[in-house]
């Protein structure tokens, strides 16, 4: 017998809302698929499980609110036969179909487990109709605004950051995406706002030190370069869903992954991975027509990349001024891992590499 | 009035004999010895030998004259030293006297009281410490009582011998010397033998107890409520016919019960009241009933051996700690 | 004991008679209907010691108490309980004396004082004792007797009720119908002392014998032993030598006596040596015993006609008379 335990989907959620289950008692699960919808206050995630077996019991009601680490679920593991019946208490059991509380989604506290009366109560308090919820979205964004403040709070707590800022012409890089758009259909075509991204990826290969987690007095190298993307939702509030492996993956398979991503963040449809996942942080403003980002660290990441608009500027090659489209990237970082020297270095190779988009 | 359990019984007892001339006590050594336990003590110069009569020790002879002599207009009071012994008295009473009335279609009654002590903590290991409530409240056409307060010591036997069935009252032997006040108001002991009794409020869980189980029953509520846990405590008194609806009423708000009797489980009176309350409160059950007995063996004489038989507060405690899931 | 000659009024004679034809007669219908499935449970049948009853029980006056077993009907019918009564409480019916809820081991009679029908034996003997002691403290004269087997000697009841009842004084006259067998065990085989006398003296309780198989023994036996309670000496014992005819109940197959043995004693039989007597010194002739017979017939026909009509208690009774309807 497994339990299947509320993720942390993102390094600032410490509970969440189960939406809905997308397994039942009895069902077969494989890994990675999804078997839960949950609300973390900043959006709908599908939940996946990362173990096989056979779904024995659903200990969490949807409308629940339970914190990260709950267990949510029983599985039996392949070939365990299933346990005893499920211990209920008769009054609990009374009391939940009165209530209308299926009795099998509650979790027990009582003696060997059993459900009782007070879990029910418990439950029935915690449950608020799910459509009663949908129908107060300012509800839902005060709550994501006090997840966010949370995060970012403990992020100027915790983090000791530094800015440095780099200039990065972008004529080339320009020039190449719209050679590369060109005769394309629109579906096929990439955004700018890509190439950066991957740019940043392949820099971190060669900076392992700003991709990864700050964690317990130590830095963890992040063991793929998942670049979380801060998406501005329409209703406020903004997400970072990953962007995975990035480095690895061609820039059409990450223009795909990215338009996807950015439409399931505005339809609250994330995945549970991908809303933990991330090892650094790309934000861009620039459509937003802001020229330099002075970006708050995700915890426990320990650098993010800002993006400013791309602008025609006076640039001096030589001793000629040209006006040139240049871009303002910005790095915060932490300290307790990286310095300003290290964190140079790595403006510098972005702005190297997207010298030379034929490479990204 | 500060007095004790014994005197409260005797004070009923001279009551009983004062006002009723057909009432008389007999047994062994109730008069001469003055009660083995001295509750009878002082009566036999007040009463004479007739009214407090010294018996053979001859359970069965005397016991079944008592039955004869409830047949024949006299309203004998029988006390029987031990439960133990009383089982040498068992065939008049369960064969006789709890069987006239049904056995003749309702021609003789049999007003006859029982009285005798009950129950451990004396260190009289195993052939007069035993607790055979339960055998007694098995049969029908007997009343079984239980005073475990003084009030009730006081105020049970009137009623009792008013009362046109036997009556068997057990008294507890730790309870002879219990202390305390008595209302001189009568109106404050006297009392029905029929219901049950809430000894303390609660709504955490519903301890059942009756005679000597009572006293560590209120105990083991005491150091709950240190930690937060309120017991209510309901005391038995009446263990035949036993009066469910309070019980039922409790466990419908404390979802939860234990049950303390000094019997041991197997085939008891603490089993009859988990069934009473699976069939009348089952739907109100948030945990299993729980019991606290004696351990199954004949009762050992050595001190810590008898303590570990008995029912003790701290085992009450843990119980219920269990039953709610806290450890 | 000396002899004793025949009361010499006729009618004493008669009715005494007429008691045991009654019984006899009873007796033989209960078999029968028993055979029939209208009876059930333990049928102890009482004849061959007809006289017993027939000759102590009148003895008695209505304010005495009268204390039997299980094997009662006679006791029952000479106390004066009506046939009818017995005989539908051996079917079981509402009109039975205890209304069905006892049967033919628990028969009672509230208004004549007959505390019958014990089926424990010894059981009935502390009762006595009992009813004595109330008698006794209440300052009556009435009497307490006590009908038991020879097989209850071997219980503690009896002795502790013999040491109670003579430590006591109490008015208890206890009639020890010994038939030589407790179920299928002979005295000789069950007791060290077979002197049943002697056990009573034990307990500086006087003792005497009469001849259970003679009604006319039997009344003068128990005369003279209630006189001696009356006189408030304390209780007496009397032993009442007498044999059954017949099985210890309906499932005995009565492996453990000889059938010669049977066939001597009802030689003895009370009724028909009773009767040759009366029809030798008194003059009762032999169309006088047969009208007789006959109306005892017919009032046997009659009671097993009454209990055959006569219908169960509901079962919405069951659960009356267990305790008291205006109980506490």
């Amino acid at each position: 017998m497994i339990d299947f335990t509320l993720p942390a989907l993102g390094a600032d959620m410490t509970q969440g809302k189960l939406l809905e289950w997308k397994v039942k008692p009895g069902d077969a699960v494989t890994r990675g698929q999804v078997v839960a919808v949950v609300d973390t206050s900043k959006a709908a995630v599908d939940v996946e499980i990362w173990q096989e077996g056979t779904v024995a019991q659903l200990l969490v009601r949807p409308g629940e609110t339970v914190p990260v680490g709950t267990p949510m679920a029983r599985l039996l593991v392949p070939g365990e036969l299933p346990a005893s019946r499920r211990r209920v208490s008769p009054a609990a059991k009374q009391r939940a179909t009165a209530l209308g509380i299926v009795v099998d989604e509650v979790s027990g506290t009582g003696p060997e487990g059993a459900v009782t009366l007070e879990d029910v109560e418990r439950t029935a308090a915690s449950a608020v109709p799910p459509v009663a919820r949908a129908a107060s979205p300012t509800g839902k964004v005060a709550d994501m605004r006090a997840v966010i403040g949370a995060a970012m709070s403990r992020s100027k707590r915790e983090i000791p950051h530094y800015y440095l800022g780099e200039s990065i012409p972008m004529a080339r890089a320009q020039a190449w995406l719209e050679s590369f758009n060109a005769g394309r259909p629109l579906p096929e075509r990439l955004l700018m706002a890509l190439l950066p991204i991957k740019a940043v990826a392949l820099a971190l290969q060669k900076f392992p030190e700003f991709n990864g987690f700050y964690r317990n007095g130590t830095f963890e190298a992040g063991t793929g370069i998942h670049v979380g993307v801060a998406i501005a939702l329409r209703q406020g509030g903004l997400v970072a869903p990953a962007l995975h492996d990035v480095a690895d993956k061609p820039l059409p398979t990450l223009m795909q992954e990215l338009s996807d991503l950015v439409l399931r963040a505005r339809n609250a449809t994330l995945r549970s991975s991908e809303l933990s996942d991330a090892t650094v942080t790309v934000t861009n403003l620039g459509d937003q027509g802001v020229e330099s980002v002075f970006g708050v660290i995700y915890p426990p990441q320990v650098a993010l990349v800002g993006l400013g608009r791309v602008s025609l500027q006076p640039w001096v090659e030589g001793e000629s001024v040209q006006a040139l489209p240049v871009m303002r990237a910005t790095l915060s970082a932490d300290h307790r891992v990286s310095d300003g020297h290290r964190g140079g270095l790595l403006l510098s190779e972005v702005r190297e590499r997207l010298q030379h988009p034929e490479t990204l | 009035m500060k007095t004790n359990y014994r005197e409260a019984l005797r004070m009923a007892l001279r009551e009983a004999l004062a006002s009723d001339p057909r009432v008389f006590l007999m047994g062994e050594d109730v008069g001469r010895y003055g009660g083995s336990y001295a509750v009878s003590k002082g009566l036999l110069d007040e009463f004479g030998p007739e009214r407090v009569r010294d018996t053979p020790l001859s359970e069965l002879g005397f016991v079944g004259a008592g039955v004869g002599a409830a047949l024949g207009g006299m309203r004998p009071i029988v006390e029987i030293m031990t439960v133990n012994f009383s089982l040498l008295a068992m065939d008049q009473i369960v064969n006789g006297a709890a069987t006239l009335r049904h056995m003749s279609g309702g021609q003789l009654h049999v007003p006859l009281v029982i009285r005798m002590a009950t129950g451990a903590g004396r260190q009289l290991a195993a052939q007069h410490s035993h607790s055979f409530e339960g055998w007694y409240a098995h049969v029908p056409g007997l009343r079984v009582l239980a005073p475990a307060t003084l009030s009730d010591a006081r105020g049970m036997l009137a009623p009792a011998l008013a009362c046109p069935d036997p009556v068997i009252l057990f008294e507890h032997v730790r309870l002879y010397n219990l202390e305390g006040e008595l209302e001189d108001d009568p109106d404050a002991w006297r009392c029905d033998i029929r219901s049950a009794a809430v000894r303390r409020v609660g709504d955490a869980v519903t301890l059942v107890a009756y005679g000597g189980s009572l006293l560590r029953a209120m105990e083991a509520a005491e150091q709950l409520s240190d930690e937060g846990i309120e017991a209510e405590v309901i005391d038995l008194r009446v263990l035949r016919p036993l009066d469910v609806a309070p019980l039922l009423d409790s466990v419908h708000k404390t979802h939860r019960a234990v049950v303390v009797d000094e019997g041991w489980k197997s085939g008891s009176l603490s089993a009859e009241i988990v069934a009473r309350l699976m069939e009348g409160a089952f739907y109100d059950l948030d945990a299993p009933v729980a019991r606290v007995c004696s351990e199954e063996v004949p009762m050992p004489y050595a001190l810590p051996l008898e303590e570990a038989v008995l029912p003790q507060p701290a085992k009450i405690v843990t119980a219920v700690k269990e039953l709610m899931g806290r450890k | 004991m000396s002899e004793i000659a025949v009361p010499n009024r006729k009618s004493s004679s008669l009715a005494m008679l007429t008691h045991m034809l009654r019984i006899r007669r009873m007796e033989e219908a209960a078999a029968e209907w028993y055979g029939a499935g209208k009876i059930r449970g333990y049928l102890h049948l009482y004849i061959g010691e007809e006289a017993v009853a027939a000759g102590a029980i009148p003895c008695f006056g209505e304010q005495d108490d009268v204390v039997a077993t299980y094997r009662e009907h006679g006791h029952a019918l000479v106390r004066g309980v009506p046939m009818n009564s017995i005989m539908a409480e051996m079917f079981g019916k509402a009109s039975g004396c205890s209304h069905g809820r006892g049967g033919s081991m628990h028969l009672f009679d509230a208004s004549r004082r007959f505390y019958g029908g014990n089926a424990i034996v010894g059981g009935g003997l502390p009762l006595a004792v009992g009813l004595a002691l109330a008698a006794h403290m209440q300052g009556e004269a009435r009497v307490a007797a006590c009908f038991f087997g020879e097989g209850a000697v071997a219980e503690g009841a009896f002795h502790e009720s013999m040491n109670l009842a003579a430590l006591w004084k109490l008015p208890v006259l206890f009639c020890c119908e010994n038939n030589l067998y407790a179920m299928g065990t002979a005295l000789e085989r069950s007791e060290s002392q077979t002197d049943l006398c002697a056990k009573a003296e034990s307990y500086k309780m006087p003792a005497l014998r009469a001849d259970g198989m003679d009604v006319v023994s039997v009344r003068e036996g128990t005369l003279q032993a209630l006189s001696r309670v009356r006189e408030g000496a304390g209780p007496v014992f009397v032993e009442y030598r007498t044999y059954r005819f017949r099985a210890h109940s309906m499932f005995d197959p009565e492996l453990y006596r000889d059938r010669q043995e049977v066939e001597d004693w009802k030689r003895r039989g009370p009724i028909h040596t009773f009767s040759a007597r009366l029809k030798a010194e008194q003059g009762l002739t032999e169309q006088e015993f047969l009208a007789l017979d006959a109306r005892v017939m017919a009032e046997v026909a009659a009671a097993v006609a009454f209990a055959e009509a006569a219908p169960f208690e509901p079962v919405s009774t069951l659960a009356h008379n267990v305790v008291a309807e205006d109980g506490p």
